[in-house]
């Protein structure tokens, strides 16, 4: 199955299953759970079921194209549940056949991997997913966003789209994956993506100006906020948290500095948690009698 | 009498939690049944990824009806004291009864607590265990998560099967009612009948998303879970996990490592274990094999093993849950490949590692803060190079080069900003040593460098070849003495920086090397003292013997210090030992009693707060040796009793062998010759009287027996010894 006939698969799979299945959000972010629709979305007592393919970047991770395994950019398929349906393994397991994974004949396993962000205040429990010994999906129960108990609890599950394509497609070699059937290669799509991109993250990037990007998001994200405007206050805090990766993958962030950065970041996310929660909180009241935060 | 069957049923437990579970529940049911008056006879307790279950043998049907009395206040009482019986005792005023005690009307409660149905006990006592199971981590889940409140499990909790005999015992929590229905097998369904492979299996015929399974009871629970692929039992899937691993490698000619931590937590990962060996690529092994098994346990829970010969083979075996369609080959391929990918990083950073020297890699550690206050690992790094190069050439350390040790302590911590130390911290050491080697370096360096951290526990030996003993004892030198330099000492359970470990490392390089050195002074001599009298301890050696001689103060040779422990451990074994003890006891006694300060007293007589300060000044010794002497040798005006002249004579012998003993650190010899003093003193109590009516006399022998605690105080401080 190519890659681009998995999503459309996962795509059909959730959304007959009730999910919105959205887009992408239109920001350079490190993990799907940044996506509003995860992180603001997991807060307050609203049902919100959604799937889409979240683009990730990490600029340390980048290996110039020359890594089998490792990109800077790729794509994690993401499901938010909430609440969590009581057969919320066996909706994920049904996905995993959709797909192409018979359990029969592969061995899936659910691995203890508690999942916390410190940036996103928020934490939660649950596994790694295997498939032959193979991480193939993070499945977590959100416990706290944004410093915020979850009421109620959504399950997140974050599917590496390459890893499992390759797993299904037998390929040792990420560039190799068919990203359709009419033999274009993922190599074909993102190698040069790959080689340009790491050398701007780790080599070119200006770092004065990427010091000065972060400091304008989290003054522009504080300006959101005494705006009380939570949502562009959040993409401001996702710009930030980007900027910070960028900086740190330049090597210009020393080890003390890293921790304030990080402080940064998470005042930010918080804040605009906190608005995004203070905002809502009267139609909440309203319509979810006995519902607090 | 019935049995009784419980089966929590949840997703996946972790692995780690699952033997705290079987105790937690195991705890939690003899607590319940112990409240409600249940005798339990034989319990069992099993538990799987997705369940813990319990089986109680032999439950009575009913509890016995008992009769509880508890005695309150008199008759007459105020209504206060009157009405708070009642609440404490759970019974209305009404229901006092007043009896005679003693003459006085008094009120009782009695509470006739009739039996009750078992089953009635267990429908109430299984909710509240598990409301009050403790679970490491837990958390809310569901529509019901929308309060705080719900119900906490360590993940979802799915089901209840709760049997007595055979009737269910009906209760519900967090919504879910207890049942007679289970699930089997995630994957796999019922058995079939015709199983032509031999796996449990036919080809065709591969039951799938099984249903509900429902039981019966304690008798056929077990059994009904394996007909649908569950071992329930955590020692049995453990011990297939053992014995099928060994024999994959034994069949492929190797031999599997053992490796009982993975034995549990494979059986703690499936419902039904299934081992099967892979082969990767021969070529991953010129990386370091602790690099490979590291990577196969940690990250992938694999075993490894080693050829014949005992070098490490390039295979692993990992432990499916499924008796998969294709015999394993499709789960064998997958794992292979995750591997591979893992062993291709490592090979990635062996390579370029070795790029750089290890000098070329320390660079890098003038960026990496060892501790605000005391400054980056570089110049922690200096401090314990002089330190080693200090402890090799004063002889400290013998036969150690000091260029080396300096070398290798310049060198020892350079691997902590190599790749693959930063990607498996583990480690730290042993790459350095791999390193160091590989760059040439001498031998001695290398395994200063790879060795340097140890001893680490308590089993770990503690090295002694020269240069790693100088590194090794450098580095937890500087690090006790960095901390306690700004005031960061352990408190109770608080030791963020290892600094017992470290000291407990110093104690065993110093001792088993027998290092002549002075360890520490101030408090960290004392908190060395109280490591020594733990570490000490566990090697039978009383913590009373480690203080009478810490109390002689100034001790802080601790190979002197455990020498003289030693003979004095087994002095006071002995029956000249335990009675000379007694002896100074009572000397000593009497000394108290006649607040007789003796020849110490009086020259200490000089303001001091401590009357005896200044005897233990050292500039003062000869003085006071020489004041002693000659009150010793002054004249009696008296003539001396047998037994009086007796003990002058012994002591007269004794305290020169004595002191000479010491002097040569000849502590069997210093207790052989307080031994001679023994039968003196007994003699002289038996004998003399101290006090006698003429205060010559008194006085001469309260000194005598001043004289005589002295003696002994020149081995070691009886008055910390107990017994």
């Amino acid at each position: 199955m190519c890659l681009q006939d998995m999503i459309l698969a996962l795509h059909n799979y959730w959304g007959e299953e009730g999910c919105l299945i959205l887009q992408p959000y239109d920001m350079r972010m490190g993990a799907g759970t940044f996506h509003p629709a995860t992180t603001l979305r997991a807060l307050g007592p609203e049902p919100w079921n959604a799937a889409f393919v979240q683009p990730c970047r990490r600029p340390t991770d980048g290996r110039y194209g020359e890594n089998p395994n490792r990109l800077q950019h790729y794509y994690q398929y993401q499901v938010i549940l909430k609440p969590s349906p009581e057969n919320i393994q066996e909706l994920y397991l049904k996905s995993l056949e959709v797909i192409g994974i018979d359990p029969l004949k592969h061995d899936i396993r659910f691995v203890e991997d508690d999942w916390e962000s410190p940036t996103l205040g928020a934490w939660g429990l649950g596994w790694e997913v295997w498939c032959d010994g193979m991480e193939v999906t993070q499945f977590t129960y959100f416990q706290q966003m944004g410093g915020f108990d979850c009421k109620p609890v959504a399950g997140e599950l974050t599917y590496g789209l390459e890893r499992l394509a390759m797993y299904i497609q037998g390929v040792d070699n990420v560039y190799d994956l068919a990203f359709n059937k009419h033999g274009v290669t993922y190599g074909d799509v993102f190698h040069q993506n790959e080689v340009q991109m790491s050398t701007w993250n780790f080599e070119v990037a200006n770092t004065d100006a990427l010091f000065d990007l972060f400091r304008k998001a989290a003054e522009e994200c504080e300006n959101c906020l005494a705006a009380n405007l939570p949502i562009p206050a959040y993409e401001q805090a996702i710009e930030a948290s980007h900027v910070f990766n960028l900086l740190q993958a330049r090597g210009v962030i020393s080890v003390q500095e890293r921790a304030s950065y990080m402080g940064r970041v998470r005042e930010l996310a918080r804040g605009s948690c906190e608005a995004y929660m203070a905002k809502e909180a009267e139609r909440w009241a309203r319509e979810y009698p006995g519902w607090t935060a | 009498m019935s049995d009784f069957l419980l089966e929590l049923r949840c997703e996946e437990i972790p692995a780690r939690m699952q033997a705290g579970a079987r105790a937690e529940l195991e705890k939690l049911f003899r607590k319940e049944m112990s409240d409600a008056g249940v005798e339990l006879g034989d319990l069992t307790v099993w538990s799987t990824p997705r369940r813990l279950a319990l089986i109680a043998k032999g439950l009575p049907e009913r509890t016995e009806a008992v009769s509880e009395e508890a005695k309150g206040p008199p008759e007459g009482a105020p209504d206060q004291a009157i009405d708070g019986f009642c609440r404490k005792a759970g019974v209305t005023r009404d229901q006092l009864e007043l009896r005679d005690v003693k003459g006085r009307a008094t009120y009782f409660a009695v509470k006739n607590i009739p039996g009750r149905a078992v089953k009635d006990l267990l429908a109430d006592a299984i909710p509240a265990i598990i409301r009050a199971f403790s679970w490491p981590k837990s958390m809310r889940w569901g529509a019901a998560s929308s309060s705080t409140e719900s119900l906490r499990w360590v993940r979802p909790l799915s089901g209840i099967v709760a049997i007595l005999g055979e009737d269910l015992v009906e209760c519900e929590i967090g919504g879910i009612k207890s049942g007679y229905g289970t699930k089997g097998h995630r994957f796999h369904g019922a058995k079939p009948e015709h199983d032509v492979t031999g796996t449990g299996f036919t080809e065709t015929d591969v039951p799938h998303h099984p249903g509900t399974i429902t039981i019966g009871g304690a008798h056929d629970y077990a059994e009904k879970l394996r007909a649908c692929h569950v071992i329930v039992d955590h020692a049995e899937r453990e011990g297939i996990v053992r014995s099928r691993a060994s024999a994959a490698a034994h069949d492929a000619g190797l031999v599997l490592v053992e490796d009982e931590g993975l034995v549990v937590e494979n059986a703690g990962l499936t419902e039904w274990p299934v081992p099967l060996l892979g082969r990767f690529d021969e070529n991953f092994l010129e990386v370091p094999p602790e690099v490979i098994q590291l990577t196969a346990r940690t990250n992938q829970k694999y075993f490894i093993c080693r050829d014949k010969q005992g070098a490490l083979a390039n295979a692993f075996v990992c432990t499916a849950n499924i008796v998969a369609l294709d015999g394993g080959a499709a789960i064998v391929d997958g794992n292979r490949k995750v591997l591979a990918a893992r062993l291709s990083d490592a090979r990635f950073f062996w390579d370029v590692d070795r790029k750089k020297t290890l000098r070329e890699h320390a660079v890098k550690l003038g960026n990496i803060v060892f501790h605000e206050k005391l400054g980056t690992v570089a110049e922690k790094v200096e401090r314990v190079a002089k330190l080693a190069e200090w402890l090799a050439s004063e002889g400290v350390v013998p036969n150690c080069d000091p260029a080396l040790a300096r070398q290798a302590a310049e060198l020892c911590k350079a691997d902590l900003v190599t790749e693959m130390v930063g990607e498996f911290p583990e480690l730290q050491g042993l790459m350095g040593g791999y390193y160091a080697r590989a760059e040439g370096l001498p031998d001695a360096v290398a395994d200063a460098i790879r060795d340097h951290y140890k001893p680490v526990g308590q089993g770990d030996d503690a090295p002694s070849a020269p240069v790693t003993v100088a590194v090794s004892l450098a580095d937890k030198l500087d690090t006790l003495r960095s901390f306690f330099s700004i005031d960061e000492k352990p408190t109770g359970s608080k030791d963020p920086f290892a600094l017992r470990r470290a000291a407990l490392g110093i104690i065993r390089l110093v001792t088993d090397n027998g290092l002549r050195m002075r360890v520490a002074e101030g408090d960290l001599l004392d908190f060395f003292a109280d490591r020594l009298k733990v570490q000490q301890k566990e090697a039978g050696v009383r913590h009373d013997l480690i203080d009478a001689v810490f109390a002689l103060g100034g001790e802080d040779d601790l190979v002197r210090l455990l020498a003289r422990v030693h003979a004095l451990q087994a002095f006071v074994g002995t029956e000249d030992g335990m009675n000379l003890l007694a002896g100074y006891k009572r000397a000593a006694n009497i000394l108290k009693k006649e607040e007789w300060l003796g020849m110490e007293g009086e020259i200490a007589r000089t303001g001091e707060e401590d009357p005896l300060a200044m005897v233990d000044d050292p500039d003062l010794a000869p003085v006071v040796a020489a004041k002693m002497a000659q009150r010793h040798q002054k004249e009696l005006s008296y003539t001396a009793e047998p037994a009086e002249k007796a003990l002058i004579d012994a002591l007269d012998a004794a305290e020169p062998k004595a002191a000479n003993a010491v002097e040569e650190e000849d502590f069997a010899g210093a207790m052989a010759a307080l031994a001679l003093l023994r039968a003196p003193i007994d003699a002289f109590f038996e004998e003399v009287t101290v006090n006698d009516a003429n205060p010559d006399k008194r006085s001469a022998r309260l000194d005598l027996l001043a004289r005589f605690r002295a003696a002994v105080h020149k081995v070691a401080d009886f008055s910390r010894i107990e017994g």
